[in-house]
């Protein structure tokens, strides 16, 4: 690390800057100075072995890794409140939310998705405690905590402590109900139209749905 | 269809530890539930995780399991539960004795 520079001892600050010997600032280390991990450097063989045998080109994969870091919770919310205004369009929703989803012209992918709708008994709360399986064409890439070890771990052993910390507080007399998405599903929330946003149209209403209320680590408020 | 556990079924999840690629968690394997829903049938992802075609295809079952039975300390609710999807080959029909905290007339569904 001293070769980049980024030796702690000389990052010290203890002394002002008024001076006028050239020292070097500690770098922020680059995604590379961990060095690769096994699977990396899996990943990176895979990808140019692909792109030597052509059977798929650079262009290809750079506008698939676009596509991916496009999605975002906006699609998700918009099938939210368009389920809340159109009792019709969440029965279709529950029933298949892949159909429903193109029924909006949003592609929700090739994996079975289930919505699974909060009520006034039930609250839910998906995670996947095996990895980090998440409806990532409806709410977007998943969140750095729900890949980590604390939420996968914790949410199944007290959920409702991890509920409150997300400043989510369950009343006791409801049932909190974790999904653990381990196979071949994926769960996404259909979180309950607050009360108080009844003047609001569907655009206003989509705005409300974050994406922690379709993790069900949060409720949509009425602002 | 028929599968072979009907929802309502009280099942158990094996407790055995085989090596290799298995998607059943840890926290479930020994401990009783109740089949909630029948998820469809899949390729077994233990095959397919092997380059094999993981057929035939095994039943997905979702199990939900009151949090007192999965852990004997559980200081939430009392209905709290954690529902998880789990292939047919790591079920069995659950002993009457089994899952104790379960007994109750809750439908969880």
């Amino acid at each position: 690390m001293s070769e980049n520079g980024n030796d702690q001892q000389d990052g010290g600050h203890s002394h002002g800057h008024a001076h006028d010997h050239s020292h070097r600032h500690p770098f922020q280390p680059d995604l590379e100075d961990g060095g690769y991990s096994y699977y990396q450097v899996m990943t990176e063989a895979v990808a140019e072995l692909l792109l030597e045998k052509a059977v798929i080109t650079s262009e290809e994969l750079r506008k698939t890794v676009e596509s991916i870091d496009s999605k975002s919770p906006a699609f998700g919310a918009r099938m939210v409140a368009r389920a809340w205004v159109d009792p019709d369009f969440k029965a279709r929703m529950l029933d298949d939310v892949i159909a429903a989803a193109d029924e909006l012209g949003i592609d929700a992918g090739g994996i079975p998705i289930k919505a699974i709708e909060n009520t006034d008994r039930v609250h839910n709360v998906i995670v996947c405690t095996l990895c980090s399986c998440y409806p990532r064409l409806l709410i977007g890439l998943p969140p750095d905590w729900y890949k980590a070890r604390a939420y996968r771990s914790r949410v199944v052993r007290e959920p409702r402590a991890v509920l409150e910390e997300f400043g989510t507080s369950i009343p006791d007399d409801m049932e909190v109900r974790v999904h653990d998405s381990t196979a071949d599903l994926r769960y996404m929330v259909l979180p309950a139209r607050p009360k108080g946003t009844e003047a609001l149209d569907e655009e206003a209403l989509a705005a409300l749905v974050t994406r922690d209320c379709m993790i069900g680590t949060a409720v949509p408020k009425s602002n | 269809m028929t599968h072979r556990f009907p929802i309502g079924a009280r099942v158990s999840v094996s407790s055995s530890f085989p090596p290799g690629h298995v998607r059943t968690p840890f926290f479930v394997r020994g401990k009783t539930g109740i089949v909630t829903e029948v998820a469809g049938e899949f390729p077994n992802p233990e095959e397919l995780a092997y380059g094999r075609d993981g057929l035939p295809a095994r039943t997905l079952f979702r199990v939900t399991f009151l949090q007192q039975d999965l852990w004997p300390d559980y200081a939430g609710g009392a209905g709290d539960t954690t529902v998880v999807d789990i292939f047919e080959h790591w079920l069995q029909e659950a002993d009457a004795s089994e899952g104790a905290a379960g007994k109750g007339e809750r439908a969880h569904v």
